[in-house]
């Protein structure tokens, strides 16, 4: 069910385009919510409208990026509500994070395909000729959700909701059986085997919930950051992958502030290779900021080239400073420049040459490989590749740990119920499937009922 | 003319002229036989799960079965009171006979209401208005409105084996005329079927060899009217048990050739959870025993009701049956079960004041709606009663949110989802159930009953004192604390475990082992002049401990109703016209405009509704 009361975010700039990414959020609890991961001169909360604040957006004490914050006060801002657009360096890597910070505050959610137009409507922010164009949009929407299974993935996975969820029912009829039919001569579930076909689904969503790095990966691309200090040739690896120069090759250390990105498609993966500044200590201002955007960079990544020359000493401490902010699993060593030196005694995961493209080959190989390795996937798998999907069934997961709780207590059905019927309801948002009488038509089709 | 001609004296007939009466509308009861008043059909109860939840809403509504069940209840029993207060259901046998005497007394003492002994078979409407009704002698009745409430005797056909007789209770003629009449102001109709048992003569039976089921050892009435120091007035009897076999269920299959259900004769559609025993037996043929409850038909009556053998077999076949039931050996059986079946209107065709959507000022009320049960029956009643009153007297209507009552669920249930089968309430349609007690009906209805003019002043300001001391009684108990040498000897008595320094009294209630009333005795708070109203009301004390005990669900539960009421809050013009909005789905647009639902939050309960459907229906609510 769609909720005007809830806070809406969403990225407002197409993704990977451009080196500023907006995030924008509109709803009741915006400004405050943004004022709980930004420290900036002023608080947000006391900001007027259409202020602009520069600031940090920081998780835990930690900063995640700095940003520019613009205020807008209802009923001034697009949508008619409180909003706030956040502005970012354009990263995916932050500006997911900065989502994914945000969508964890009570109240605020992932915003539906044209939601923020929609609510711009009903707010009489924009005419009917507009908002039949927003029509379109939902309705489009409905065409491809009644297309769902199109999409293996999401076929795979509601397939396996619909599944969990029909097991749900008939453990909530069970448990109606006995509150509804109090006189009939049915067998009733004792709370032991209650508690198991709880416990049962509950893995099963873990299963599921577990497979979110590795969907969205396969949804959204792999987040490969490549790191080493400066000169060891990580923009030429850059540059020899896409035949094109977009990151500055320079002979002066630490020139390549920016995080510098492209994509490539490696057997139908698709790769976000990011550039760093290497993570290295600087008293240099400008310098100090790009080390800061990738330390975070570093630990978003789902895939790090640990780039190496080798004509230096291994770098071992910023190897062990680089194990600090991610697993060693997601970590591939690459040795370059072996067109210079052929004798390496060095344990590298692969050697190559940025320059005659030797061994680079195995490289790709070897991060598919990382990619497929940190997942038990196979063809028939359901796998989690939406952030929307992967919250439900985390809150489905929560509402059966609460009935859980509650059957141990020994509490009456009616009590276990109540976490029982939500958990439901969040699967049922997954598949997009509202009915209420699911379990009164399994207690009739599954038990004698009736004096 | 009559401001409210009510068609049928059934039990949603008698809530309806009673309360509509009361509320000062000078009313018509059209009824064949007004001795037949408030007839109980089928079995010889009332309340049950969820159902009595319905008795208790009416009561408090200021309804009359509560109070007629009371006077003539045989056995009361509080069902499920091993669990939660939300799901404890009061239920009761009565005497049939004298059921229906008590309701000819209630209904006849009551002012501005006239019976007419007649059988209606023309509904009478203009230009989209009711006029009245035609009568089988000819006459013409004129009315402001009409309630149609004719139960299960709209064509009713009655089946034994083969043989159909046309009437919709045993030696009781049908009603012709009114589906036709109303078929052709274009209502929908269907046709459901339901069943009754075979009556058992009481001396045939071998009382000895069966299982007793007695009654509770504090019966509690119904009705918040009614005197508990001279309650029960009637003796109190048992029920017994027993049960069918293999032997039994090879016996019946025996008829399979000759029921009016498998061999066709038979279209309506019963209800799945009060399946005849034959369905039973086709259904779950796993199953080889089936319980029987021997229900005694009234005091001084010498019918027994065997409840759970319904069936339209025919009559040798079910005594044939019937002599291999332990018990029933030797057993006579002075009418043999049948099915009814009858006509009825799909209730997606009245709106949630039970007025019709068709013709102005004509409501449905009981079974023509689809439901089954006198409960269902009598909730129906008492509201289209009321609303036709409210309609008359030009004040607005009475509608009952699915938050605040069972009677709320049942009717947006009908509305919405309108019905295939008869209809039954059960505790899990209602999806704030922890809020919906049979213990605080009153609580949560009263207000409205005494606003209608339905139930004395003097008894709603009791309550308003009784609130005030349960508002005052939560405050205290939230704020008092008790010492660990003042409280653990009692927790370790009650297998609760011991506390360190102190606790206050909620947090100390909250544990399943203790209760309200021990804790209040407790550190002298007995003679604590600031607890002794909450102390001394039994009533209020209670109501204070569930809200203690169970505060995190309820809070939970409070917690929804807020956020759905926005939907409800969210109004649709009847006058949409959903064929036009081509951004919806087909089926939606199949649905709503079937329904015509009156709010955002009725329209996304009606299945096949998706939650894209409900934006596309915010965006244009908006043009
Ligand atoms: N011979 C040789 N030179 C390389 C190779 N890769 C990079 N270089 C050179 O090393 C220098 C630094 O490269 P650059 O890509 O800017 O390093 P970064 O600072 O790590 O991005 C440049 O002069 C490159 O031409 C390689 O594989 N072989």
């Amino acid at each position: 069910m769609l909720d005007d009361e809830d806070t809406i975010i969403a990225l407002a700039t197409p993704a990977g385009v451009g080196a500023i990414s907006v995030i924008r959020i509109s709803g009741p609890s915006s400004i405050s919510s943004v004022d709980s991961i930004f420290t900036g001169k002023k608080k947000l909360t006391d900001a007027s409208s259409h202020s602009i604040h520069y600031g940090t957006i920081d998780d835990d004490e930690e900063i995640v990026d700095d940003v520019l914050v613009s205020v807008f006060r209802k009923p001034n801002s697009y949508t008619g509500e409180n909003s706030v657009e956040i502005s970012t360096h354009g990263s995916p890597l932050i500006t997911q994070k900065i989502i994914e910070l945000l969508i964890k505050i009570d109240g605020v959610r992932i915003a539906e395909p044209g939601e923020f137009t929609k609510r711009a409507f009903l707010n009489n922010r924009i005419d009917l000729s507009q908002a039949e164009a927003v029509l379109d949009i939902i309705n489009a929407r409905t065409d491809a959700s009644l297309r769902g299974s199109r999409n293996q993935l999401d076929g795979l996975l509601s397939a396996k909701v619909n599944e969990l969820r029909d097991i749900l029912v008939s453990t909530s009829s069970f448990v109606e059986l006995e509150l509804d039919f109090a006189e009939e001569d049915i067998e009733l579930i004792d709370n032991s085997e209650l508690i198991k076909r709880i416990d049962k689904i509950v893995n099963e969503i873990d299963i599921l919930l577990s497979t979110y790095s590795f969907g969205r990966v396969l949804r959204d691309g792999v987040n490969v950051t490549i790191v080493g200090q400066p000169n060891v040739g990580k923009s030429s690896l850059l540059n020899y992958i896409l035949k094109e120069s977009r990151a500055i090759v320079s002979e002066i250390p630490g020139t390549t502030r920016d995080i510098i990105r492209e994509e490539i498609t490696i057997d139908g993966i698709l790769f976000r290779m990011y550039d760093t500044a290497g993570i290295r200590t600087s008293d240099d201002e400008i310098e100090k900021e790009g080390v800061i955007r990738s330390r975070n960079a570093v630990k978003n990544s789902d895939l790090i080239l640990f780039m190496g020359d080798v004509n230096l000493l291994f770098p071992e401490d910023l190897f062990n400073e680089l194990l600090g902010l991610n697993k060693p699993e997601h970590i591939i060593k690459v040795l370059n420049k072996i067109d210079l030196k052929k004798d390496i005694g060095t344990d590298a995961d692969v050697l190559i040459s940025a320059k005659t493209g030797e061994g680079i080959n195995t490289l790709f190989e070897s991060m598919k490989n990382r990619v497929f390795q940190n997942s038990d996937y196979s063809e028939q798998s359901a796998i989690v590749s939406n952030i929307r999907h992967y919250n439900c069934l985390k809150r489905a997961k929560e509402s059966l740990m609460n009935a859980e709780k509650s059957a141990e207590e020994k509490m009456s059905g009616e009590f276990i119920s109540v976490d029982l019927r939500t958990a439901e309801n969040s699967l049922a948002e997954i598949i997009g499937v509202v009915t209420t009488d699911d379990i009164l038509n399994n207690i009739f089709s599954k038990f004698c009922i009736g004096k | 003319m009559y401001d409210i001609i009510v068609i049928g004296g059934g039990h949603a007939g008698i809530e309806a002229a009673s309360a509509s009466a009361r509320m000062g509308c000078l009313i018509a009861l059209i009824s064949m036989d007004k001795h037949a008043l408030g007839r109980m059909s089928c079995n010889p109860a009332i309340g049950g799960t969820a159902k009595g939840h319905l008795v208790r809403e009416i009561d408090a509504l200021g309804g009359i079965m509560g109070k007629i069940a009371d006077r003539t209840g045989i056995q009361f029993r509080m069902l499920n009171k091993s669990k939660g207060p939300a799901v404890w259901s009061p239920r009761c046998q009565s005497d049939r006979e004298l059921y229906s005497e008590e309701a000819y007394k209630v209904v006849s003492s009551t002012k501005n209401l006239e019976f007419i002994e007649e059988s209606a078979i023309e509904l009478v409407a203009e230009d989209g208005k009711v006029k009245g009704i035609k009568t089988q002698s000819g006459r013409f009745i004129e009315g402001k409105t009409v309630i149609l409430s004719a139960g299960t005797f709209l064509n009713a056909l009655m089946h034994t084996g083969l043989r159909s007789t046309s009437g919709g209770r045993f030696g009781e003629k049908p009603s012709t005329g009114i589906t036709e009449s109303l078929e052709k102001l274009g209502f929908e109709k269907g046709r459901l079927k339901t069943g009754t048992p075979p009556r058992l003569a009481k001396n045939s039976i071998d009382w000895d060899v069966l299982e007793i089921q007695p009654g509770d050892e504090n019966p509690q009435p119904f009705s918040y009217q009614t005197n508990i120091s001279e309650f029960p007035y009637l003796p109190q009897l048992d029920c017994h048990i027993t049960h069918t076999d293999p032997d039994v269920h090879k016996i019946l299959e025996k008829g399979f050739n000759k029921s009016p259900m498998f061999t066709g004769l038979i279209n309506g559609v019963g209800p799945r959870y009060c399946p005849s025993i034959e369905d039973k037996i086709v259904r779950f043929s796993e199953k080889k025993s089936h319980q029987l409850f021997l229900e005694p038909e009234g005091m001084d009556s010498d019918l027994i009701y065997l409840n759970g053998f319904s069936s339209s077999l025919p009559a040798e076949i079910q005594l044939e049956a019937m002599h291999k039931i332990k018990g029933l050996e030797n057993v006579e059986m002075v009418r043999p079960g049948y099915a009814v079946e009858y006509d009825f209107f799909p209730p997606h065709q009245i709106d949630n004041t039970l007025e019709t959507k068709l013709i102005q000022g004509l409501y449905f009320a009981g079974q023509v709606n689809g439901t089954s049960g006198y409960e269902e029956a009598a909730a129906q009643g008492l509201m289209a009663g009321i609303n036709a009153a409210l309609k008359v007297q030009g004040k607005k209507e009475f509608v009952l949110k699915r938050s605040e009552a069972y009677i709320g669920v049942l009717i947006d249930d009908l509305v919405t989802k309108s019905t295939e089968e008869p209809y039954r309430i059960f505790t899990s349609r209602a999806e704030h159930r922890l809020l919906l007690r049979q213990d605080n009906a009153d609580r949560r209805l009263m207000s409205y009953s005494t606003e209608l003019g339905l139930i004395d002043k003097n008894m709603y300001k009791e309550i308003s004192i009784r609130e005030g001391i349960i508002t005052a009684g939560l405050d205290l108990c939230r704020n008092t604390k008790l010492h660990a040498k003042v409280v653990n000897e009692y927790l370790e008595l009650s297998g609760s475990s011991t506390i360190e320094s102190s606790e206050t009294i909620s947090k100390l209630c909250k544990r399943p082992e203790t209760q309200l009333k021990d804790l209040l005795k407790l550190d002298g708070l007995d003679n604590n002049p600031n607890f002794n109203s909450l102390i001394n009301n039994h009533n209020a004390l209670r109501q204070v401990e569930i809200e203690l005990k169970y505060e995190g669900y309820m809070k939970r539960q409070q917690e929804a109703v807020e956020r759905l009421e926005k939907y409800e809050k969210l109004k649709i013009p009847l006058t949409l016209n959903y064929l036009t909005l081509k951004a919806l789905s087909t089926e939606a647009k199949e649905k709503l405009d079937r329904v015509k639902p009156r709010s955002i939050g009725q329209a996304s309960r009606i299945s096949g509704v998706t939650p894209s459907d409900i934006s596309i229906l915010l965006v244009y609510l908006k043009k």
